[in-house]
């Protein structure tokens, strides 16, 4: 009931924006602030619903939605979707306060359609059902498109319709996969469909597994976005409004990669095996590569969207190196990089807003114009470098080590990438915050005000959380990740011992 | 005998749509010119309210089931369904047309009465159970129609489109009569269940199959016109951009959802023994027409065309379907055009509400910034294009799925795989009208837009409130559909 109300909430505030009279631009934020803050208050309620250390889904809801072919609304909740669905409903709330005064055109469209990217990205979390989880994952892909092509910069319709374009390619042959599993299986249920997939009820061959896991796989790393496939994310990101850089780098690019974790894995555990050291390989690429392409880049926002492609690339190494430490990694890194990455695109957000510019050349010595601003960008940009005590250092740690487990020179060369991150991070801190104060910036630079102030820090307190206690978050991912690993190992005995009898029949 | 000079009351019942058609035509068309001078109004009510009472009519004899005029005709679950889209059909067209004709100066009855014969012969070919019922059915509908996309006379553009409809719709119906006289040749029957009697059993010495796929060769390049499939897809952008916009509306809705009916009710009943010799055809057909049709979309600038285009890769989807050659494909037919008629329908009637008098708005371009000015209108139009394009919670993105399941049921998993990304394709299109509606500042056109209201209101919120029924709870459709696919056999 809890998780429906988190579900639905926004939904609800979605249509009663809608319904609101234009011109209300007050009655609109305050409507918007009230039913995220709400979602928020209700989505922290689930924490304590998860026990630490055991995997399977609570707040379960599964009610015939569809009866024939049938389709469930199959909704729960573990340890990896709950802070998820918490990342979601908490960036929501804060990307409502940072477009408080940014946006102020067509200001109902702009709140209800971050509602409702909320309702779709809680949605995408939560489904336990392949149908519903594709109707979330191309709900949320609606507002989206939207945000960035109504409120955004100037090449904005490029940047939106390039968006739509890649990730609905990707989803059109995963919508494929899903129908050819339920024309084999008979359900749309995902519990289901893995039960008839161990028990051998229903035995994909080798080639079937390989090309249903690719459609699975084209769509997730579309959106992760993982090397070379990330060229619509530079793009996007900068494009977008603040809000929208942050629901879209925080929350959406993580659908990818909990597609990957949540499905790929156990459904087709051999092809991901066969697969993994190339997906590997490109998640390395992709991290060395965006963080080479970050440092170049004169654009913020543009720096901190290749620093997203680079940073997926540790959480797909770790899915992919199939080690508990790994997958835990993974996972953690995800939550760090919607913290860090968030945060960044906040504080990017707030320098614009003031300077009217993303150039870096454009600023310098912003740091006595704005000491506050300054010091939370800092830690923010140490976060995200992964300095120890702050969040990222432990997600990167955990992959690296996973990744070592299985190869040593794949941890070798992703460890690059975290040099490289203290490279371009802190050159563009230096070259932003230090130095010469040009006048534009003494004149427009202002100080972060209360509103602002209440944006970073449940940010920067998450990511000292976060880096130092890591007791609260862990346990349940791992739990989670247990048996997502699992099952990723026990279908291929099965599958061995499925291959015996045969053998005794030639035997005899 | 007396009693077999007059059916019986039930075989009447069982045309009774058809009949209460015709009569409210030819009433409007007397009522006509003794109205003289005065509003037209209540004969658009007339034509409503014919539409309306003929569709009880069809779920009234549909609670008798059954054949009449010696098998000619048959009510069963496959024709009610369609009866009750092409009636659905009529229905939204006449409720669209009212203020276009009024605003064009041409609201006369003569436009009612022939929208009342084309669904009524669209209401013959879909409950004809025998080859001259469906070219009958056939002809009635489309005289009427290419009547009607010539209706507004002084118009170069509607009569270019009218004259070439003609042409080419009148060359393709004599493809359907051949093909009817080789499948009489072959058979000595032109009663679909004979049909295939008699192709499952060949006489001996007779080239049955040679003959069938003849036959089937001929009545598809037919029905591939009447339903605007590549490679007889030519004509559809001309029509549509020439013809007034309601009735490019009803156009790809009523006669296309018909002829569709007639086709599988041919082919899945008639040729079915020669099922594995047709599927070919259709596949390559169903290929080209969503390739053609969502490649040649992308360039278009002017409204109507694209959506010309845009009707030719949906026909293709259906075509999809119809190669599945199962009793899940007919039914994702079925449940697709019931889709495609509320959605196009509703994305026409923006057309004609947009484009003002003599239609001078009909680019892509004009509608910029109609979002702003006008938000239902650009809100209700927005539904049926991300329902056109396939995204979840609409009836388009449901038909769209279960033509998909359908056809990797049948395992045509290239043809699946290609029609998927091909509606990536078709979302670019529909994309840039929405790019035009709601990220740009409005501009002359959209600044003067007269608000919306009485028909085509009422239009786009029926088509909007069914795109969205048929897209979350689509059951009853759907169950409906899967009941009366099986009648098709």
């Amino acid at each position: 009931m809890l998780l429906n109300l988190t579900l639905w909430l926004p939904a609800a505030g979605f249509a009663a924006l809608l319904f609101l009279p234009r011109g209300k631009d007050s009655a609109v934020r305050w409507t918007g602030l009230i039913v995220a803050l709400a979602t928020l208050a209700l989505s922290l309620g689930l924490v304590g619903g998860i026990p630490s250390g055991e995997a399977g889904d609570r707040f379960v809801t599964d009610l015939p939605w569809i009866p024939s072919p049938a389709i469930r609304y199959h909704i729960g909740l573990d340890g990896i979707s709950l802070w998820l669905v918490l990342l979601s409903t908490l960036l929501t709330p804060l990307s409502i306060l940072i477009s408080w005064k940014y946006i102020q055109h067509r200001v109902k469209e702009f709140y209800a359609f971050l509602l409702l990217l909320e309702f779709g990205l809680t949605g995408v979390f939560v489904a336990r059902d392949l149908f519903l989880f594709y109707v979330f994952w191309e709900v949320s892909l609606v507002p989206m498109y939207f945000l960035v092509g109504i409120w955004g910069h100037e090449r904005r319709i490029y940047a939106a319709v390039k968006f739509f374009l890649y990730t609905m390619a990707g989803s059109v042959l995963m919508l494929a996969a899903i129908i050819y599993l339920y024309n084999r299986t008979g359900t749309f249920d995902y519990g289901e469909i893995l039960d008839a997939l161990w028990a051998g009820r229903v035995a994909l061959n080798r080639i079937e597994q390989m090309a249903l896991f690719l459609a699975f796989f084209a769509a997730f790393a579309i959106k992760v976005p993982l090397f070379p496939l990330h060229t619509w994310l530079p793009d996007a990101h900068v494009e977008a409004p603040s809000a929208g850089s942050v629901m879209l780098a925080s929350v959406m690019l993580k659908m990818g990669t909990y597609g990957l974790l949540r499905f790929c894995l156990p459904l087709f555990p051999q092809a991901s095996r066969e697969c993994a050291p190339w997906i590997v390989v490109l998640a390395i690429v992709g991290i060395i590569y965006g963080a080479l392409v970050a440092m170049v880049q004169p654009n913020m926002k543009k720096l901190v969207a290749y620093t997203s492609v680079s940073h997926l690339g540790f959480v797909v190494l770790g899915i992919f190196s199939f080690t508990q430490l790994g997958a835990d990694g993974a996972v953690y890194q995800m939550l760090n990089h919607g913290i860090s990455t968030g945060a960044l695109f906040v504080l990017v957000g707030f320098l614009y807003e003031r300077r009217h510019s993303l150039e870096i050349k454009d600023y310098g010595g912003v740091a006595t114009a704005a000491p506050f601003l300054s010091a939370v960008f800092l830690i923010t940009s140490l976060a995200s470098i992964g300095l120890p005590m702050l969040n990222n250092f432990v997600g990167e740690y955990l992959v690296l080590q996973g990744a070592a487990q299985v190869k040593f020179t794949w941890s070798v060369f992703a460890a690059i990438g975290v040099i490289l991150s203290a490279c371009y991070m802190l050159w563009l801190y230096q070259r932003v915050f230090y130095g010469e104060t040009p006048e534009e910036v003494r004149a427009r630079v202002r100080d972060l005000e209360p509103r602002e102030w209440a944006v970073v820090i449940p940010l920067v307190a998450l990511m000292v959380w976060m880096g130092t206690y890591t007791q609260t978050f862990l346990p349940k991912v791992s739990a989670a990740n247990r048996q997502i690993l699992q099952s990723a190992s026990y279908s291929r005995q099965i599958q061995v011992r499925n291959a015996a009898p045969a053998e005794v029949a030639d035997a005899r | 005998m007396p009693a077999s000079l007059f059916p019986p009351a039930v075989e009447i019942l069982r045309v009774l749509p058809e009949i209460i058609l015709t009569l409210s035509g030819t009433l409007i068309m007397v009522l006509e010119p003794l109205t003289g001078e005065r509003p037209k109004t209540f004969l658009g009510f007339t034509a409503l309210a014919a539409l309306v009472a003929a569709m009880f009519a069809s779920a009234l004899a549909f609670a008798q089931p059954g054949e009449a005029f010696s098998g000619m005709v048959v009510v069963d679950g496959f024709a009610t369904f369609f009866r009750l889209v092409v009636l659905g059909a009529g229905v939204l067209t006449v409720l669209s047309s009212y203020q276009f004709l009024t605003r064009e100066g041409a609201n006369t009855g003569e436009y009612y009465a022939l929208v009342l014969f084309s669904v009524a012969g669209q209401s013959v070919m879909v409950s004809a159970h025998e080859l001259i019922m469906i070219f009958i059915g056939l002809e009635i509908s489309s005289i009427a129609t290419y009547v009607l996309a010539g209706f507004l006379r002084d118009d170069q553009r509607a009569n270019e489109s009218a004259v070439k409809y003609f042409l080419l719709g009148s060359f393709a119906t004599a493809f359907v009569l051949y093909g009817i006289a080789w499948v009489y040749g072959a058979t000595g029957s032109t009663e679909l269940t004979a049909i295939r009697a008699a192709f499952a059993a060949p006489q001996a010495g007779v080239p049955v199959a040679a003959l069938a796929s003849v036959a089937a060769a001929l009545m598809f390049v037919g029905f591939g016109f009447k339903v605007s499939g590549a490679p007889f897809q030519i004509w559809a952008p001309d029509v549509y951009q020439g013809a007034p916009s309601p009735v490019s509306a009803f156009l790809s809705a009523g006669p296309k959802a018909a002829a569709f009916a007639v086709f599988l009710r041919v082919f899945t009943t008639g040729f079915a023994p020669i099922g594995h010799r047709w599927e070919p055809l259709v596949w390559i057909s169903a290929l080209l027409s969503m390739t053609i049709g969502n490649f040649a979309a992308l360039t278009q600038t002017n409204l109507k065309r694209m959506l010309a285009y845009s009707s030719i890769a949906h026909a293709g989807y259906v075509l999809v379907a119809v190669t599945a050659r199962s009793d899940v494909g007919t039914a994702a037919a079925m449940f697709y055009l019931a889709a495609y008629v509320l959605m196009n329908i509703g994305a026409f009637a923006v057309v004609t509400h947009f484009s003002r008098r003599g239609e001078r708005y009909q680019n892509i371009e004009d509608l910029a910034g109609l979002g702003a000015t006008q938000p239902l209108t650009a809100a209700l139009f927005a539904i049926f294009l991300l329902s056109l394009i396939g995204v979840p919670l609409t009836a388009g993105f449901f038909g769209k799925f279960y033509i998909f399941k359908a056809a990797l049921g049948s395992d045509l998993v290239v043809l699946t795989v290609l029609g998927l990304l091909n509606s990536a394709v078709g979302a670019y299109y529909y994309l840039r009208v929405l790019v035009v509606m709601y990220m740009r500042e409005p501009g002359e056109a959209a600044a003067g837009v007269p608000p919306l209201a009485g028909g085509l209101r009422a239009t786009l919120v029926l088509a909007s409130a069914g795109t969205l029924a048929l897209g979350i709870f689509p059951t009853a459709v759907l169950d409906f559909a899967r009941y009366a696919a099986r009648m098709a056999r």
